[in-house]
């Protein structure tokens, strides 16, 4: 069988953007990069979806449209935050509506930052995405998936404090 | 000379997914040339399909699978059939039943979209359908027969008498290859009006399986567009495999330069290109038989 990874799925999602990273996301489509070389499909239903892309920071409104995007998707599922507003709440950040980054509702497993990010490092974050993809099909075979996501997120957030 | 056997229909069954397949890969590498991109490998369909198959599968009815297989299995039963060289007329009901069960498969999931366009489906089967009644009646005035072994068999290739039958019937198959203009209920391009249409509420191994009878699907379709070419000198096989190859290209063309219509739009074109050519053809070919 071939791997997972020769077809990753994406699902994007908006949650409070200034549409800036959006612009970013759909450029990777464009000819210049091409994503679709690497099988990469930008779907518009979450259960077809096998990385979830978040532009943007977290609002009280959009908080539950993410958890349901998340939830919706079947296993294995990466999500990637798109932009810094997506990894911490970006310029953003304090004002009275914003919660934070997408971490404050769903397991982020890639941080992409840049305000916008560029379509480089989009696809980079993608890259790294389908890398952990197979890692957690692999983990999901054997039934230890919720051990992987567990020291995965320990290793984040060592990472983050570090 | 007929190739139309039970040999054939047993090949049909076993390489159909995998000519399929290539098909749809080869369909999105020249969409993709035509669109100044790469694109990916042509063996990308296979590489989605066994990825589907991994995932996890989100049941939202359980008899979403068993649609989906009754779907599967008359899609199938459908071309083998067709290839066997059976009646074609019991080969289009059975292509209709596929469908509706293609249809229960979205509208069991009880979701708003997957609803939409189960409705949709309903519709186009609507607009294409009286053409594809025409093409067999069409099929039996040229040659005097239903069978399809015979058809294939007879003197003259069926589109010398049916070149509006014909026409005709390369206008619903934009339909039943769910290509842009008529893309409406679902289609292999993402981000639909309607998320994945059909497909919406289906995921991991059912869907997987839907691809693969899509894959039988267009195999069949392309059976009966070479049937109009097909006469009892071996030298048409080629001639017939051309003109679907050519075909497969002004499909994947118009996909490419249109926008998708409006469902009323679809359905009045579908009945007036089928009242233009299929029934025009009709009224000539029975007249030249009333001549004789
Ligand atoms: S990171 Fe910058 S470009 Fe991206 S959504 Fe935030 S403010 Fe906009």
């Amino acid at each position: 069988m071939a791997k997972m990874s020769k077809s990753p799925w994406v699902l994007h999602y908006d949650a409070a953007s200034c549409n800036g990273c959006d612009i970013e996301v759909l450029a990777c489509l464009t000819p210049v990069y091409d994503a679709e070389r690497f099988g990469v499909i930008n779907t518009g239903d979450p259960k077809h979806a096998d990385i979830f892309l978040i532009t943007g920071g977290i609002n009280e409104q959009c908080k539950d449209v993410v958890k349901q995007l998340y939830d919706q998707m079947p296993n294995p599922k990466v999500v990637v935050a798109v932009g810094i507003c997506a990894c911490s709440g970006g310029v953003f950040k304090e004002t009275y509506n914003i919660l934070g980054g997408a971490d404050q509702v769903v397991p982020v497993d890639v941080y992409v930052p840049g305000c916008a990010a560029r379509p480089e490092s989009i696809i980079d974050g993608i890259v790294k995405a389908i890398g952990i993809l197979d890692e957690k099909k692999a983990a999901l075979k054997e039934g230890r998936l919720d051990e992987y996501e567990a020291a995965h997120c320990k290793k984040k957030q060592q990472e983050v404090e570090a | 000379m007929t190739i139309f056997s039970w040999q054939f229909a047993l090949g049909y069954l076993i390489l159909a997914p995998f000519i399929g397949g290539f098909m749809t890969g080869l369909d999105r590498k020249i969409s993709a040339r035509m669109q100044g991109r790469v694109g990916p490998s042509l063996l990308q369909p296979f590489y989605d399909v066994s990825k589907l198959m991994q995932k996890e599968t989100k049941i939202v009815n359980h008899l979403q699978q068993f649609m989906v297989s009754s779907f599967v299995i008359f899609v199938a039963f459908t071309g083998a059939l067709f290839f066997f060289g059976g009646d074609l007329l019991l080969v289009f009901f059975s292509l209709t039943l596929a469908g509706i069960f293609y249809v229960l498969t979205a509208s069991c999931a009880n979701a708003p979209y997957s609803s939409l366009a189960a409705q949709r489906e309903l519709l186009q089967m609507m607009a294409y359908e009286p053409m594809v009644l025409l093409a067999a009646i069409g099929f039996y005035l040229a040659t005097g027969s239903f069978a399809v072994k015979d058809i294939a068999a007879a003197d003259m290739s069926g589109i010398v008498m049916l070149p509006g039958f014909f026409l005709g019937f390369l206008f619903i198959l934009a339909i039943k290859l769910r290509k842009s203009p008529f893309d409406l209920s679902t289609g292999q391009h993402a981000h639909q009006e309607l998320v994945q249409g059909l497909n919406s509420d289906l995921s991991g191994f059912v869907m997987g399986l839907v691809e693969i009878a899509h894959w039988y699907e267009n195999v069949f379709l392309f059976g009966v567009v070479g049937l109009f070419i097909l006469n009892s000198h071996v030298w048409s096989i080629p001639v017939a495999l051309v003109v679907c190859f050519l075909v497969y290209f002004l499909a994947i063309l118009v996909d490419n330069v249109s926008a998708r219509v409006k469902w009323k739009l679809l359905f009045t074109s579908a009945w007036i290109v089928t009242a233009c050519t299929g029934v025009v053809n009709l009224l000539v070919v029975s007249l030249l038989h009333l001549a004789k």
